[in-house]
């Protein structure tokens, strides 16, 4: 079952890929060549050489850019999958389009959101090189960090659902998860690299261009995969368990 | 006399046994964050492979997904 799932899993990551690469061709790319032509004036102007090119423009705006976001879309769908596969009948009850919409819903906040409210996407030219290491290692703490402290958020919910009732369980999760996420945001290092002359528009459009392909991935897989996972379970179903139970 | 009709039964669903999803999630899920890993970050910080060629390949992916790029 758990492989049947992962198959369905990775074919709704791949379809989100594929709708996203849509969006990011037609919002996104003239962005990215934007930017690069600021990248490019600003290394003439420095004197340096111009970087030969080890892969055509057009190769990275077209395959490339298919590639990374199909193999992307395939391993969150995956992801999405095996997480749905944990929790569905153990720690949740809810029917399998509504828990795989609430999975992604949650991941959605968990892995891109509260991660691109600290540190947000940036187009080519903002960012200096030297600061990648540092950059890449905050990026990924505070998209585990607030994987798991939303899982504790969720927990805390669970655990005051008898109580307080659902409603406000709900809203004590939600709040704890916005105070802590808060705290780590606070805590972790900020990082302003936008060039002084650096175009706020295009940047703003880069950011939101960004938020858009995940939300297209995220919206698509988790909908897609909960659709794909009733069919499977459905189908599973010894037919004389549904011939007995009708 | 029985008046539940079988729609009105609610039967929690059923859970997959800890003992199949485990390996799976466990294999599969160090696969598939690998697979983000290619797209997301290699030959950026850290590097598997020397050069730069997947880092160019998927450079506006991963610029576009949100992922520190250089």
């Amino acid at each position: 079952m758990t492989g049947k799932l992962l198959l369905r899993g990775m074919i709704a990551g791949v379809a989100g890929g594929l709708l996203a690469f849509l969006f990011a061709r037609v919002w996104g790319e003239p962005l990215v060549d934007f930017a690069i032509a600021v990248e490019e004036r600003a290394a003439a102007a420095a004197g340096e050489a111009a970087e030969p090119e080890l892969v055509s423009r057009a190769t990275q705006a077209g395959l490339g850019l298919l590639t990374g976001l199909v193999v992307y879309g395939a391993a969150l769908g995956g992801i999405l999958a095996l997480a749905f596969g944990i929790v569905y009948g153990r720690f949740s009850r809810l029917a399998a389009r509504p828990l795989a919409a609430l999975i992604g819903a949650f991941g959605f906040v968990a892995v891109i959101a509260a991660p691109a409210l600290k540190y947000p996407a940036n187009p080519p030219a903002v960012g200096s090189p030297e600061t990648i290491g540092i950059r890449t290692e905050v990026y990924f703490v505070m998209m585990a960090v607030s994987v798991l402290v939303l899982i504790a958020a969720v927990a805390l919910a669970r655990h005051y659902w008898a109580r307080l009732g659902a409603w406000n369980a709900t809203i004590a999760g939600g709040v704890a998860f916005v105070v802590v996420i808060a705290a780590v945001m606070l805590l972790l290092p900020a990082i302003n690299e936008v060039p002084e002359d650096f175009s706020a528009v295009v940047l703003w459009r880069f950011r939101i261009a960004s938020l858009g392909i995940q939300a297209i991935i995220w919206t698509t897989q988790a909908l897609l995969f909960g659709f794909l996972a009733e069919r499977l379970f459905a189908s599973a179903t010894p037919r004389a368990a549904r011939l007995g139970a009708a | 006399m029985s008046t539940l009709s079988p729609s009105s039964v609610v039967s929690p669903p059923a859970a997959i046994p800890l003992g199949e999803v485990l390996p799976w999630a466990i294999f599969a899920g160090l696969m598939l964050v690998l697979a983000v890993y290619f797209v997301g970050a290699e030959e950026g910080a850290t590097s598997i492979f020397s050069g730069s060629y997947v880092h160019e390949f998927v450079h506006d992916g991963r610029h576009l997904l949100g992922f520190p790029c250089h």
